[in-house]
């Protein structure tokens, strides 16, 4: 094997080793131990069976924002309202939790599909935007999502606060029967695990053998030939920004029925955002999407360890994240970074008069 | 309100917006060469960070400015890399710079939270200031406000009268055009991307040590975005941009007043607007409102206003540019 | 300027654009450079012209060496290049537009360039409104702007590459009056890349014809138009003879139509077009033309009016619902408006089929592809994508995604960038098409096309559908009056 070709293999290894170079360099500016910190991100993420399912619950609505996100980004739309998205997905099902009294087997699949619908519904507020107002999403996306937060905020110390006063954290606990039944006293719901798997089953199914994928895949990649070829585009935007924002409102009703018991401040915790990096690492891969999401999982509830025993932000598990995509985005292809000059292509015609 | 309190009010408008015009600006710069700078909000809130650690450190503002802008330049670099060189997309490395610009100022600025600082005062002007009424409103105003003015202005007048601005458009319109009248369009956006970036570090810097004295995590958080916003409204031009964040600076200080005139009004309303103004503005931007408008105008009328609100954005922006066509 | 071409190579990969080019260009002269599309003409041009570097070989300015590397640095050496769509910036004002790269002062001189555009656009008879926006013109005007800018400039050497291409009998009067000044009385070394016989035969003082990145011959103009021919293909090939087909029912009525844009507005549009009939649209671009297909293809709602296709009434139907009464529409730019680049050939078809199902069925679309592909002669196979065929062949997949039957065809541009064979057989196609009654409405910049494939033209200009001529009782000079909006 020749030098070059055995660099290129080994690559995709490079920038994960820089991110984690950065993060010790940072650690060690601030004069703590990486090794000691390491350990302590490791022993939050797998150091217990609580902590584990404690990742795999943290995991469930970041696997279903990323989900949603495959079917976005195959249409070509940048859909970072996702995180409203969650958040109205969260209201959604609290709204029943609170108010509807009835059994579980009533209760839970009315909450689901509360959530789902607001979720829905607040993914196609930007779907409307964009193909009737010409607003971009990304514009629209976040004025959404900080409205989500608003109204989130609003909620808890207004009209759903709990009896012995607002105290801007949260409602108070819901019903049992409105809870997600959960594992050994854990955050995780086995029910969740379920229907995400379902979710990806459909979405995986749906991009690759049905009509309507190939249609968000022309429309994605070319709009206006997606159009002329017979696409509708209006609808099907609108369509994608739904499917999206139910997958993700179904997110956020995990987060107040299996992580929290009850609607709290910054319920989406900025899971949304993180799913577009997840999205992103995977280079729009359904079939990597649950291991990165799994692994950025681990990071961040090892980094809330990591702030307890060493007092650091919590913010360097965001950062270990963001660090990694970015150098995955700029470094991750070696052929592109030209440390050998490729012989140029072949023009498909040599000349375009 | 009397009249004294409608001065403070209006005067605290124009402070308000000018970090927002500084920014406006140098993305203006950035998008006119052909590149979106998405990074906007976290590299705000990188250089407020750095600009009032380094001021605080150093007990030197003028370093502090000079470490946010080479922090916003360094955050433009690496958007203008990516693009141009690697050909990544612009939008997936913003986006990603903008979370972690968020994540890392928070883990950087830690020690430094909540502590005061060293700022910029007010600057009053002789003569001019003693203006009845527009005398305290321009001329007895802080450092920062006279520098975004001036600054808007010189953007301005750089982007659309002179040979490098003439590079710089065509760059961001044709850029194939422009490489045929010899104009190097890569290095072209290069430099305004990273031009463009140090004015956006000193925006958010101008936060930190002059209009919200600080830092706490997400101090900035949001006017990125705003900023963002701000350059469509505006037509990628710096004075319709400035216009543009006096008109929002307007708008939020309105409801602050509206919010201590009528306190049973729910905060919620407050804190939304800023967001709806977001959607209402790029409607309308985006709608054929202005074309409809100009279209009842007598005849002679038409084309000038026609240019005046013309709002096309660059038409090679966000494109790559290889020179072998 | 006296312009020697040495052994000029230049390969892409295996495909040999140019393979050993050697040419003298005299100064004083206008020179036609003649060849089929792939023939290697424009990057022989490119590389004259700064665009491209050349593998290997020699280039000589008035005997001495001379190497660019960039179209500036050519036109400071004297050669300057005038594309068939202009290189200009239509959001810019045309002085903004001519002070690009004029000099290098940071503050330029806007009285002196004004002074020396008007002095500039008056010696070559050009009449333009210097405050105007480059996007308000017309071709022909942005390509006056050009030269004027290219002379100015410096350039000795003028490459001119299908000037003629979408603009007025007139304007081309204007320009060919000009070439011919510049040349015999300024002494400046012409050289007119065209694939229009008349025009090299028109002007030219000597031709050089291309072949497969190859010389194959040169001779004096005018001269037998056989002999041209002959060089550039080999053999004369025979162009396909439009077969008749007898005219049925009136398959599309437009009546009192009336289309509205900002921009423009097309008013009093009336046209029968019956089944198997062809109608070419010709006038100058935005003069009308391309509203009145887009709103028969339900790609405009057009203000007032009817279109009626066979016994119905389409005129509010949306595009999508359009095609579902059996119109077909292909626009201009293939790979932006037609194809999706990134999605196999197979994928295509699906998409375009009429009938939908839930789940896609892999293994019978990509039989019905392969048949489709054999049929329209596409190279490629049903799993290349779109964005890997040539531009040919890109072409061949857009007809080949037509569906059968169909009552009218809409096309821009159907033979834009492809050789006169590659046309031929597309024209064949569409004849075919007839005999089943399709009718086909088309437009094209290229008059010649629209005479020899047209029943009748229907000539636009200014917003109004000026006449409707039969194709057998015109011609191109009368056509390219017409479409200047000289009845």
């Amino acid at each position: 094997m020749s030098r070059s070709s055995w660099l290129e293999r080994i690559w995709p290894l490079v920038p994960v080793v820089a991110a984690l170079l950065f993060v010790v360099f940072l650690l060690l500016g601030f004069g703590a131990e990486p090794g000691t910190a390491l350990s302590a991100i490791i022993d939050g993420a797998f150091g217990s069976t609580d902590k584990v399912l404690s990742v795999t619950a943290f995991w469930i609505p970041l696997l279903l924002a990323s989900i949603g996100l495959m079917v976005t980004f195959t249409a070509g739309l940048w859909n970072i309202g996702i995180e409203g998205q969650l958040a109205m997905g969260a209201i959604g099902a609290s709204a029943v939790a609170l108010n509807v009294n009835a059994p579980p087997y009533i209760l839970i699949p009315l909450e689901i599909l509360a959530a789902m619908a607001a979720g829905a519904l607040w993914a196609a507020i930007g779907g409307v935007l964009k193909t009737r107002g010409k607003v971009h999403e990304i514009f629209s996306g976040l004025a959404l999502t900080n409205l989500a937060i608003i109204l989130t905020n609003y909620l808890i110390s207004g009209p759903w606060q709990p009896p012995e006063g607002g105290s801007f954290r949260g409602t108070a606990p819901f019903q049992d029967a409105a809870l997600f039944p959960r594992l050994l006293e854990s955050r995780f719901s086995p029910l969740t695990l379920i229907l995400t798997l379902i979710a990806l089953a459909v979405v995986a199914v749906m991009l690759s053998n049905t009509f309507w994928g190939l249609k968000l895949k022309a429309l994605g990649k070319n709009p206006k030939s997606a159009f002329l070829l017979g696409v509708s585009s209006e609808r099907e935007t609108i369509y994608a920004m739904m499917f999206c924002g139910a997958l993700a409102g179904l997110g956020g009703a995990v987060r107040v029925l299996s992580w929290f018991d009850s609607l709290r401040q910054s319920i989406s915790g900025g899971i949304g955002f993180l799913a577009l990096l997840v999205v992103m690492l995977a280079a729009y891969r359904l079939l990597w999407v649950p291991f990165i999401a799994f692994f950025f999982s681990a990071v961040l509830n090892g980094s809330i360890t990591l702030q307890l025993r060493t007092q650091l932000h919590s913010s360097l598990g965001g950062i270990l994240t963001g660090v990694l995509v970015l150098f995955v985005l700029l470094f991750g292809e070696y052929k592109k970074l030209g440390f050998r000059r490729e012989p140029p292509e072949t023009p498909a015609e040599v000349s375009h008069e | 309100m009397n009249e004294s309190e409608f001065v403070l009010v209006l005067a605290s408008i124009f402070l308000q917006a000018s970090p927002l015009m500084i920014a406006v600006a140098g993305e203006a710069l950035t998008e006119r060469a052909g590149v979106v700078n998405l990074s906007l909000d976290g590299s705000m809130l990188m250089s407020a960070m750095t600009g009032f650690v380094v001021a605080y450190t150093t007990d030197n503002i003028w370093l502090g400015f000079l470490a946010a802008a080479l922090v916003g330049a360094f955050f433009a670099l690496i958007v203008a890399f990516g693009s141009i060189y690697l050909k990544q997309s612009q939008v997936a490395i913003g986006f990603v710079l903008t979370l972690l610009g968020d994540d890392l100022s928070a883990f950087l600025g830690q020690n430094f939270v909540r502590l005061p600082g060293p700022s910029f005062s007010k600057f009053t002007i002789p003569l001019l200031s003693e203006i009845p009424i527009l005398g305290p409103i321009f001329f007895d105003q802080n450092v920062i406000f006279y520098f975004a003015v001036i600054l808007a202005l010189v953007t301005y007048w750089w982007l659309f009268r002179t040979q490098p601005g003439l590079h710089l458009r065509a760059s961001g319109e044709r850029p194939d055009a422009a490489f045929a009248r010899g104009v190097n369009v890569n290095r072209v956006r290069y430099l305004y991307t990273v031009l463009g970036g140090a004015l956006v570090g000193i925006a958010g810097a101008s936060y930190s040590l002059a209009i919200k004295i600080g830092w706490s995590d997400g101090h900035t958080r949001g006017f990125g975005w705003i900023a963002l916003a701000i350059v469509i409204f505006g037509g990628w031009s710096p004075i319709r941009g400035a216009v543009g964040a006096v008109l929002f600076g307007a708008t939020k200080a309105m409801a602050t007043y509206l919010q201590r005139a009528f306190p049973e009004v729910s905060v919620v309303a407050f804190n939304s607007i800023p967001w709806i103004l977001m959607i209402a503005v790029l409607l309308v931007v985006g709608s054929d409102f202005t074309e409809r408008f100009t279209a009842i105008l007598p005849k002679p009328l038409q084309g000038p206003v026609r240019q005046l609100l013309r709002v096309a954005p660059p038409m090679a922006l966000g494109n790559t540019f290889g020179e072998d066509p | 300027m006296r312009v020697e071409l040495n052994e000029i190579r230049k390969y892409f990969g295996p495909v040999k654009a140019n393979d050993g080019i050697t040419i003298t260009f005299e100064e004083g002269n206008i020179y036609g450079l003649l060849g089929e599309n792939g023939a290697g003409k424009s990057t022989l041009m490119k590389i004259l012209s700064g665009f491209q570097p050349f593998d290997s070989g020699e280039l000589l300015l008035n005997g001495s060496d001379a190497t660019f590397t960039s179209p500036r640095e050519a036109l400071a050496a004297g050669i300057g290049m005038l594309y068939q769509e202009p290189l200009d910036l239509p959001p810019f004002t045309i002085l903004d537009n001519y002070l690009l790269g004029r000099d290098n002062k940071v503050i330029p001189d806007r009285q002196a360039a004004i002074q020396e555009l008007i002095e500039l656009t008056q010696r070559y008879n050009f009449d333009v409104d210097i405050k105007a926006h480059i996007d308000s013109l017309s071709v022909g005007e942005r390509q006056q702007l050009e030269l004027v800018r290219l002379l100015a400039g410096g350039a000795e050497v003028l490459i001119l590459d299908e000037p003629t291409t979408g603009i007025s009998a007139e304007q081309k009067d204007l320009l060919f009056a000009s070439m011919r000044k510049l040349a015999k009385e300024e002494n400046k070394t012409l050289i007119l890349v065209s694939h229009k016989l008349s025009e090299v035969q028109e002007l030219c003082d000597h031709a050089f014809v291309l072949r497969k990145g190859q010389m194959v011959g040169e001779t004096d103009v005018p001269c037998p138009n056989e002999k041209l021919v002959e060089m550039m293909f080999g053999q004369l090939p025979e162009r396909s003879p439009r077969p008749s087909v007898s005219l049925e029912d009136t398959m599309l009525s437009i009546k009192e139509m009336a289309i509205r844009t900002y921009r423009l507005s097309v008013e009093g549009l009336q046209l029968d077009v019956r089944s198997g009939e062809v109608i070419g649209l010709a006038g100058l671009e935005g003069s009308g033309q391309g509203l009145f297909l887009k709103a028969c293809a339900g790609l405009l709602r057009p203000a007032k009016g009817s279109i009626q296709l066979a016994d119905k009434d389409i005129t509010n139907h949306s595009y999508h619902a359009t095609l579902a009464e059996g119109v077909g529409y292909l626009a201009a730019g293939r790979l932006e408006e037609g194809l999706v680049a990134g999605l196999t050939l197979t994928e295509h078809m699906i998409l375009g089929a009429l009938e939908r199902k839930f789940m896609i069925d892999w293994e019978s679309s990509r039989e019905e592809t392969s048949k489709r592909i054999e049929h329209y002669q596409v190279i490629g196979t049903e799993a290349s994508t779109a964005d890997q065929l040539s531009g040919g062949n890109q072409q061949r997949l857009l007809f080949s995604l037509l569906n059968t039957p169909l009552r009218l065809i809409l096309m821009e541009q159907p033979t834009r960038g492809l050789d006169v064979r590659s046309a031929d057989y597309i024209w064949e196609q569409l004849y075919e098409r007839r005999k089943d009654g399709t009718a086909i409405i088309f437009i094209s910049p290229d008059l010649d096309e629209i005479l020899d494939r047209s029943d009748r033209i229907a000539v636009f200009y200014g917003g109004q559908m000026l006449k409707v001529v039969e194709a057998s009782e015109t011609n191109v000079d009368e056509l390219g009056h017409l479409i200047g909006g000289e009845l």
